[in-house]
């Protein structure tokens, strides 16, 4: 498969620096030749440190059967990363609970190393009474969270403690055009408060222009008006630089996406698409979908950054949440009723 | 709805599928962004000295990281050893460091050296404490707590040219499994060339003997392998200070002047102290900071916890959660509370009751006392009495007695009288 020649601007301007490059350390302002510390090398060491050990991502997708999550899946990572779903022939299966199936690969690029889980969650949605539907998929999210606990606090603790926890989930809307529907505000309503929720609306390519602009907008008012706090969130900006990145893409959000893993030829190159009568739609072309935005969110600029929040902040949640209610139960256990802290 | 999780490879990397990616994805970029992050945080560096008064720690700091921090020289005469700690902001190209010195004061300058080291591990105990108290919390911020937990030790070697010294020895046991150590033989312009290189090889050949583990370069990543091999070879680094400038051609460098010429600090010829920079700072430096968090710290942890009481498994090989561990001696200390109370509680009743008797006791006594002398009382009153009443009697018969003698007595008056006048009349 030949490399895609991909425009690199990432977000709209200001852009982020299209190219990481390694900075040459250069003694700072009033230090000599002769006077460099070397204090700046430690970003090489940790790069080199980062390279060795590899990183984790999990992705969560979420949203109703035959949105085109595998196929998002697959053109995100650019391989199989996901099996779609195979129907049965004579009648098509509605399972009758919500699966969690999560696999993992092991991907490199430029010998970076990563093991990405994309857990995905078959019959979300798809029952007559979706009452609960998001129970499953909050205990699954709790039960990675209790797992990482458990290993926090043993005595013995590995070197490195596994990474199950769910860095990001994305939902898919489907493309009514209208506005979210009382599924999607209560599961990201409760899910918001868990894990990093990335909101994108499927299969845009059946929305014109005009129509995706005004579902967004009318989404993103839902959004406020329920208190949905999808990522990135405003109160996690550390400063103001990254406010203003964060605000720009908090006017994107949710991107609307087309996804795609079958390639085909366009102006004499070779790109990723889908073709129908009316034309080709280019997944990777800003101005046919947004899915290059989403790429670039995920994976080029903030990947890091939904991991730390996860970690640091959602963990910290359930951790706090867990320790207190440990300790009421036993406090009650011993009859004593009272919480002695 | 019922959860099913099927999860193939997800236990162990060795599981995961490989999987090769059909074109450029862009998380090559994911070093670039972690690197990006810990700038924007900075980061965090601790190193302790140890070493005699007038070694010259103060002024390999200052050469170091070419900056002049604030020294002042310590006496000879401290009474024990103390630790002294200054932090300092750094900032080179982008990077912004917290570097932290620690600095011995007063060590090996008492007599009796015996307590010397007792100081040095108890400081680095009490940075590992508060790290893992922080991190035990239930609300905590590890985050944006400052990292004081000592990240390289660097202890100065007397440059006596025969050997170690047993202070030395003694010391770097205690501190080899608590911290990384790196030596290094201090003002090594007092030594030749051919004096160092078997200065070298005999404290080396002593710390083997003695069971030292000192700080060891590693290894296992080949960008860096090979230039670490080379100086694990060449530990420990013979090491001069100054900061002080000559003019050398016509460049000013760092030197110490002599009558008989100047020792540059930085030629590699004279001494190796670009050597030492470059092993602890410019190549090392994110694993030594590793070391300490996974491997020292690790250590204490378990440790500390396990003489805490806490265990991972219960004498039933099953697992026992850190809280349910925590509960149960919490319960138990609860319990010996009350218990102790009770006691308290029942000896101060027994105590109470003792008394009460006591006071009975007493009260009863008094109470006969009492009696005793009211009977005694009511006896004389009696005896009193029945004096007073013969007294009366005897009283009485006398005034009768008396009155009687003067009736008697008038009426022989008035018959004497009668007489008298009936004498009278006769004549």
């Amino acid at each position: 498969m030949s490399e895609v020649a991909v425009p690199e601007m990432m977000m709209p301007p200001p852009a982020m620096p299209a190219a990481f490059q390694v900075e040459k350390p250069v003694p700072g302002p009033g230090m000599g030749d002769f006077s460099y510390v070397g204090i700046d090398a430690i970003l090489e060491q940790m790069r080199r440190k980062a390279m060795k050990q590899g990183f984790e991502l999990n992705i969560m997708v979420v949203g109703q059967s035959g949105l085109g999550k595998s196929t998002l899946m697959n053109t995100l990572f650019k391989s199989k990363v996901s099996r779609k779903s195979v129907q049965a022939t004579s009648q098509e299966k509605i399972p009758k609970t919500i699966d969690i199936k999560s696999v993992s690969h092991d991907i490199e690029e430029k010998g970076v190393r990563m093991k990405l889980t994309v857990i995905d969650t078959p019959g979300f949605g798809d029952q007559i009474n979706n009452e609960n539907c998001w129970q499953p998929i909050m205990k699954f999210i709790n039960a990675q969270y209790e797992q990482y606990l458990q290993e926090e606090i043993n005595i013995n603790r590995k070197k490195r403690i596994p990474d199950s926890r769910v860095h990001c989930c994305i939902y898919f809307i489907p493309p009514t055009g209208h506005c979210l529907r009382p599924l999607d505000v209560e599961f990201m309503r409760r899910l918001s408060k868990v894990v990093n929720i990335v909101p994108v609306i499927a299969k845009a390519d059946t929305l014109t222009l005009e129509e995706r602009d005004f579902f967004k907008q009318k989404i993103r008012e839902e959004l406020r008006a329920n208190g949905i706090d999808v990522y990135p969130q405003k109160e996690f900006d550390e400063d103001a630089e990254d406010r203003m990145i964060n605000d720009k893409i908090r006017e994107m959000i949710p991107f609307a996406v087309v996804g795609s893993d079958q390639e085909y030829q366009v102006n004499g190159r070779r790109l990723l698409g889908r073709k129908t009568k009316w034309g080709t739609i280019e997944v990777e072309n800003i101005a046919h979908c947004e899915f290059a935005y989403l790429r670039d969110l995920l994976i080029r600029t903030h990947m890091e950054n939904i991991k730390d929040i996860t970690s640091s902040i959602h963990y910290e949640v359930y951790r706090v949440r867990r320790l207190n209610e440990n300790n009421t139960a036993i406090a009650h256990a011993n009859g004593t009723g009272q919480i002695l802290s | 709805s019922r959860i099913a999780i099927r999860r193939p490879g997800t236990d162990s990397d060795k599981n995961a599928r490989p999987l090769s990616l059909s074109g450029h994805v862009g998380f090559d970029s994911l070093p670039h962004q972690l690197v990006n992050k810990s700038t924007c945080q900075g980061f965090c560096f601790n190193i302790l000295c140890i070493g005699e008064t007038g070694i010259g720690k103060s002024t390999l700091m200052d050469t170091l990281f070419n900056t002049n921090f604030e020294n002042f020289e310590s006496s000879h005469f401290e009474p024990k050893v103390k630790l002294r700690a200054q932090t300092y902001d750094l900032q080179e190209s982008n990077v912004r460091l917290k570097l932290t010195i620690v600095n011995t004061v007063g060590f090996g300058d008492q007599m009796n050296k015996q307590e010397s080291y007792q100081h040095v591990v108890d400081y680095i105990d009490t940075q590992f404490e508060s790290y893992l108290q922080e991190e035990l919390k239930i609300k905590r911020s590890l985050h944006n707590y400052h990292d004081s937990r000592i990240h390289a030790c660097l202890y100065f070697i007397a440059p006596s040219g025969h050997s170690l010294k047993s202070l030395d020895l003694v010391t770097m046991k205690k501190l080899d499994s608590k911290v990384n150590i790196i030596p290094v033989i201090a003002k090594a312009d007092t030594i030749s060339k051919s004096e160092l290189h078997k200065f070298k090889i005999k404290i080396m050949s002593e710390l083997v003997s003695n069971g030292v583990q000192i700080y060891q370069f590693p290894t296992d990543d080949e960008t860096v392998s090979k230039i670490n091999t080379a100086m694990n070879g060449i530990l420990p680094f013979a090491v001069v200070g100054s900061s002080e400038e000559v003019k050398i051609g016509n460049k000013m460098v760092k030197a110490r002047q002599y009558p008989w010429g100047v020792v540059q600090v930085e030629n590699e010829n004279h001494c190796d102290f670009v050597k030492l920079r470059e092993m602890l700072i410019c190549v090392n430096m994110e694993d030594l900071r590793e070391q300490t968090h996974t491997r020292h710290y690790e250590l204490y942890r378990r440790c500390k916890l396990e003489e805490m009481g806490f265990t991972d498994t219960n004498p039933e090989s099953k697992p026992v959660s850190l809280q349910e561990t925590y509960e149960a001696k919490r319960h138990e200390f609860l319990g010996d509370l009350q218990r102790r109370e009770e006691e308290m509680r029942q000896m101060f009743v027994q105590r109470v009751k003792e008394k009460e008797t006591e006071l009975k006791e007493a009260e009863r006594e008094l109470q006969g006392k009492f009696e005793q002398l009211k009977r005694l009382h009511s006896e004389e009153k009696s005896k009193l009495d029945e004096k007073r009443r013969s007294l009366e009697d005897e009283i009485n018969t006398f005034s009768k007695k008396k009155a009687a003698t003067e009736l008697l007595q008038g009426q022989s008056f008035n018959t004497n009288a009668n007489l008298k006048k009936d004498k009278d009349r006769k004549k």
